[in-house]
């Protein structure tokens, strides 16, 4: 790009300067000055800065990211996710506010910047990478957003200007009860708020919810809702600018200074569940088989105990219910050959033919046995972690996957829970509570806890296992293993020693 | 829906068919294909038959075979080839043979117990019947072909049941043939590609591969409705379930149309228990998978799996789209709901509307009331609710809540039930219009909205009954032999393939590209004056 704008030099001004000169000359960039403390992160840095620098600012910026990861897998409210991570922004990334004439104001900015951008760099290689990027970035800047001073985030709103269409006083009064009736009610009286007109294709998510009017593509966005216009239009430059990013990658291959930061950098990016492994999980000396995991299903979560259940008392289950359970029992070990004389043996209204027609193939996709190269190569989906099955596919009329914590009503989720054997009023009313705060871990964890109560004692007593070993649960597979232990403490030894092992490692 | 099983190698079954391409020597391929179902098939019945036809089935042909053969003549092959023509008319200047006996009978008749997947009876349909010139500009959006219609994905499900995915065709006539030679019980319409689908693997980076645009589509099924409806289960239906399907497309063909502003959407009829919509608009093609999933939940108010107890959540005041939904739904239910199914008839069926109730004292009363009424039905315990509740059953009554509440169960038993998933992807494979459903013999026809209350799914013509209808069909007496009558027009497809073709040309106008008007030209004009 440089080269072409080079080219473009009006040819009598070209002999000015002498070329070498220009090849080593400084480039004269504008120094960016920080007006405001919000930024979006068009402009790319341009100014030097030490190596340590580059670093140290990554890192810091990717705690605060990793931080916010982590609160939206345990499902932290917004709110809770903003008092959580303000000690953490405040420590690694300050912002001061344009008002607070603080000294290190204009460098704060630079820092967030800066580090934004070479973030940017490191996570910029993969697709996956590039979405958990772009959704953490997200998530900074709406809590920044809703932070900044009023009038400071209205002079940046001003800034980027967005094409929006205000609605006219007549209009707004023609469609004043529906305008209300979409704010839920809000405002008390339409002349309270003032509406922009924008196609509704730029608030997605206003109108998956239903919480703006939409007349003939157009969506009639209440002025309280900037907030989620705005991040709307973030997500989206950067989506696109990631996606640039990644085709000019490249060029940084010769770089030996930058490169090896970058890779350190993505490579500390983990999520959670990607911790979970199936080799970590075997368990020696444990009869994984089909005919065995009716017995062995008193051992499962909630989740797949239903998922069973179902399955026996209807002889089949839905799409998604059959790929949640069966990627759970490849986790816990059960083999293709063995899955398939589960499934086969499960649906025994089924005929073979119309079994391995319609089910088989499934089955041995999700052991990666057949499928794409990707699918082969990566022996099949992973199994669903808690994650997963909390916020994706929620289940449908006639589907029993999912996580009955969270999509139980309470009074099937209290029933389903006594006939699997948790009777204790005390426990059942702190699921209702936990389920209530929409604190569906804690629900699962506790009721772990209530049924392995004596194992948990003795193991806590004993000291034969550690902390780590005994944290929340926030895996259907880890649900599984540690029951199965610690059901097995006495009988069996060598598993209980295999399995220490196993999680030292 | 097979729509994530990737490919499937062709079996063995299939190599007969593929064959007899090669083996149709003498012969040139269009003729093949365009030629009347009877004359052309002399020459594969025997490879078919030989491996799947039982030989009593066999002999029967034989013997249309060789009726069939002295009608073969050489100007009657390549009648058909001069015209362009891609809906061949058995040749209408020669009327007598479809009336006379020993006419070459379609194989419905021949067949005598023919099932829909015969491949006779298939094959006579893609020839005779299906609209392949409106399939194609549908997909295309202009008359000439463009990458439209070459990159779009179609996916075969052939009739040993194997899967073929990503086949792409440059044209309606080369598409066609594929069919003909492949003989798919049905297939499937996917997405528009970067580049050919077919070129897939040959591409640097797989990368570069990805879906661009695909009609935003909508699949309500019946089974869906399987918790609320009595009448039938499974996949069996009647008129009076149909009405579900009707309930749905009336709420979601106006709110397609109101709010988000789309104009061309066209519904079919899946040919056995439900409907799929297609929404045509550019924009509509174009949205990623967010704004899919967007519109998707925009829609979606029946939430919850089978043990989630209450399923309709909606924030109070209403969004204007459930108001408008629930005065759709109001008359409705009175009628398809409460007379027709009858939901709440039995004990344990009326405890699931308590459950749905509020208040306790009132569900008390109400439960007192129906046990010493076994049988009474639904309408009247409906309105036994307001009853009740006027007369004082429960003394710290809410009656907002109340309301609230009956305003939630009305929508859970009215309310669209849609295969959300269907919606959210873009590369989100569905069958097409026209195919014929492999186990009901019906063909997937467009449902007109204007005319919804009168369609009914189980008067849907049936390929069998179509190709008998083309030979049962004469001319008017005043024809005077000078326009073509296409096949399709002497069959009750008739208003189907009309009403798709004038939905697909007013596509079409949309789809032109606005001819810029010539300013220069006015301006020169302009400054000539001066």
């Amino acid at each position: 790009m440089i080269r072409q704008e080079f080219s473009r030099i009006d040819p009598k001004r070209r002999g000015i300067l002498d070329h070498r000169k220009k090849q080593f000359a400084t480039p004269a960039f504008q120094n960016v000055e920080y007006k405001h403390r919000l930024n979006f992160y068009i402009t790319p840095p341009t100014a030097d800065i030490t190596l340590e620098q580059f670093e140290q600012w990554a890192i810091d910026r990717l705690r605060v990211l990793a931080e916010l990861e982590a609160c939206s897998f345990r499902n932290k409210s917004p709110a809770e996710t903003a008092a959580h991570m303000k000690p953490i922004l405040d420590r690694y990334l300050p912002l001061s506010s344009s008002t607070s004439g603080s000294a290190t104001l204009q460098h704060e900015r630079q820092k967030d910047h800066y580090s934004h951008f070479i973030l940017r760099l490191a996570f910029a290689s993969t697709e996956d990478l590039r979405r958990r990027f772009s959704r953490v970035e997200t998530m900074l800047f709406r809590i920044r957003f809703q932070v900044d001073d009023l009038r400071e985030r209205q002079a940046f709103v001003e800034t980027l200007n967005l094409d929006w269409e205000p609605v006219g006083d007549d209009e707004r009064r023609e469609f004043a009860e529906e305008l209300r009736a979409a704010g839920g009610g809000y405002p008390k009286r339409i002349e309270d708020e003032s509406y922009f007109k924008v196609d509704w294709e730029r608030v997605p998510e206003l109108v998956e919810n239903r919480r703006v009017f939409l007349k003939a593509g157009h969506a009639y966005v209440p002025g309280r809702e900037q907030l989620s216009m705005v991040v709307a239009e973030f997500t989206g430059k950067m989506d696109k600018a990631l996606e640039l990013t990644s085709r000019a990658l490249p060029r940084l291959d010769e770089d030996d200074r930058l490169s090896p930061i970058l890779t350190h950098l993505s490579q500390n990016f983990t999520t959670p569940d990607a911790k979970y492994s199936t080799t970590s999980t075997s368990l020696p000396g444990a009869d994984i088989s089909a005919r065995n995991i009716d017995a062995l299903s008193a051992s499962f979560p909630l989740c797949m105990q239903n998922l069973h259940r179902s399955l026996r008392r209807d002889a089949h289950l839905k799409h998604y219910g059959r790929l949640q359970y069966t990627l759970f029992l490849k986790g816990i070990g059960l083999n293709l050959e063995e899955c398939l004389v589960f499934w086969r043996s499960s649906f025994s209204k089924f005929t073979d033919d119309v079994f391995n027609k319609e089910y088989r193939y499934n089955v041995r996709h999700a052991y990666g046995d057949v499928g794409g190269d990707s699918n082969r190569r990566g022996n099949g989906c992973s199994p669903f972690s808690c994650q997963k099955i909390l916020t994706e596919h929620p289940p449908g009329p006639g589907e029993a996957h999912g996580c009955p914590y969270r999509h139980f009503s309470i009074d099937n989720l209290t029933n389903l829970l006594q006939q699997v054997g948790v009777k204790d009023q005390e426990v059942l009313r702190g699921v209702k509570e936990d389920k209530e705060k929409q604190k569906f871990h804690l629900a699962c964890n506790r009721v772990f806890e209530y049924a392995h109560k004596q194992e948990i004692k003795k193991v806590r007593d004993e000291g034969t296992w550690g902390a780590a070993q005994l944290e929340t649960i926030v895996h259907p597979n880890e649900y599984f293993k540690r029951s199965y232990l610690l059901k097995n403490l006495g009988r069996n030894p060598a598993v209980e020693n295999g399995g220490d092992v196993k999680m030292e490692g | 829906m097979p729509h994530s099983a990737p490919e499937i190698s062709l079996t063995d079954g299939l190599d007969i068919v593929i064959d007899h391409d090669i083996d149709c020597d003498g012969a040139p391929d269009a003729v093949g294909a365009l030629s009347e179902p009877t004359h052309e098939n002399t020459l594969d019945h025997d490879m078919i038959t030989e491996d799947t036809e039982d030989t009593q089935e066999k002999q029967v042909e034989g013997a249309v075979k060789v009726e069939a053969k002295p009608e073969v003549k050489l100007e009657d092959l390549f009648a058909d080839v001069e015209s362009d023509e891609e809906f061949p008319s058995s040749n209408h200047q020669n009327i007598k043979i479809s009336s006379s006996p020993e006419a070459p009978s379609s194989p419905a008749q021949a067949g005598g117990d023919a099932r829909a997947s015969d491949n006779d009876v298939m094959r006579s349909f893609y020839q005779r019947l299906f609209p392949w010139r409106y399939l194609f500009q549908w997909l295309n959006h202009s008359p000439t072909p463009s990458t439209d219609f070459g990159h779009r994905e179609f996916a075969f499900t052939l009739q040993n049941d194997a899967y073929l995915r990503y086949q792409s065709f440059p044209t309606a006539e080369t598409l066609r043939k594929d069919v003909l030679r492949l003989m798919p019980s049905r297939f499937e319409i996917g997405p528009v590609y970067t580049t050919n689908p077919r070129d897939r693997k040959t591409l640097r980076k797989s990368s570069a591969f990805k879906p661009l645009a695909k009609e935003l589509c909508f699949d309500i099924d019946l089974t869906d409705y399987d918790d609320i409806r009595t009448c039938c289960d499974k996949a069996n239906i009647c008129i009076k379930c149909w009405q579900f399907i009707t309930m749905a497309i009336k709420v979601i063909d106006i709110a397609l149309r109101d709010d988000f502003g789309f104009k061309h959407i066209v519904w079919i009829y899946s040919g056995r228990r439900g409907a799929h919509a297609w929404v045509c608009d550019k924009k509509a093609r174009q949205m990623d998978d967010q704004k899919r999933r967007a519109i998707a939940g925009y829609l979606e108010v029946i939430k919850g799996g089978a043990q989630g107890g209450k399923k309709v959540n909606v924030k109070r005041p209403l969004h204007s789209h459930v108001a408008r939904s629930l005065d759709i739904l109001k008359t409705h239910f009175q009628s398809d709901i409460l007379q027709d199914q009858d939901p709440w008839e039995t004990d344990e069926k009326f405890d699931r509307l308590l459950e749905l109730l509020p208040d306790r004292s009132l569900n008390d009363a109400l439960r007192k009331k129906w046990s010493s009424a076994p049988g009474r039905a639904s309408t009247s315990k409906w309105a036994d609710i307001d009853v009740l509740a006027k007369s004082g059953a429960s003394k710290n009554l809410d009656s907002k809540a109340l309301l609230e509440a009956k305003q939630d169960i009305l929508l859970e038993y009215t309310y669209p039930r849609l295969d959300i998933e269907v919606s959210k992807h873009l590369n989100h494979l569905l069958k097409s219009p026209f195919v014929v459903h492999p186990r009901t013999g019906r063909v997937c026809v467009p449902i007109n909205p204007m005319k919804l209350g009168e369609f009914d799914p189980l008067d849907v013509p049936t390929v069998t009954d179509l190709l008998q209808e083309i030979d049962e069909w004469t001319a008017p007496e005043d024809d005077n032999g000078e326009k073509t009558v296409q096949d399709w027009e002497k069959t009750r497809l008739k208003p189907y393939v009309e009403y798709f073709k004038s939905f697909v040309q007013a596509l079409m106008k949309d789809e032109k590209p606005v001819k810029v008007k010539r300013e220069r030209d006015e301006n020169v004009a302009g400054a000539m004056e001066f």
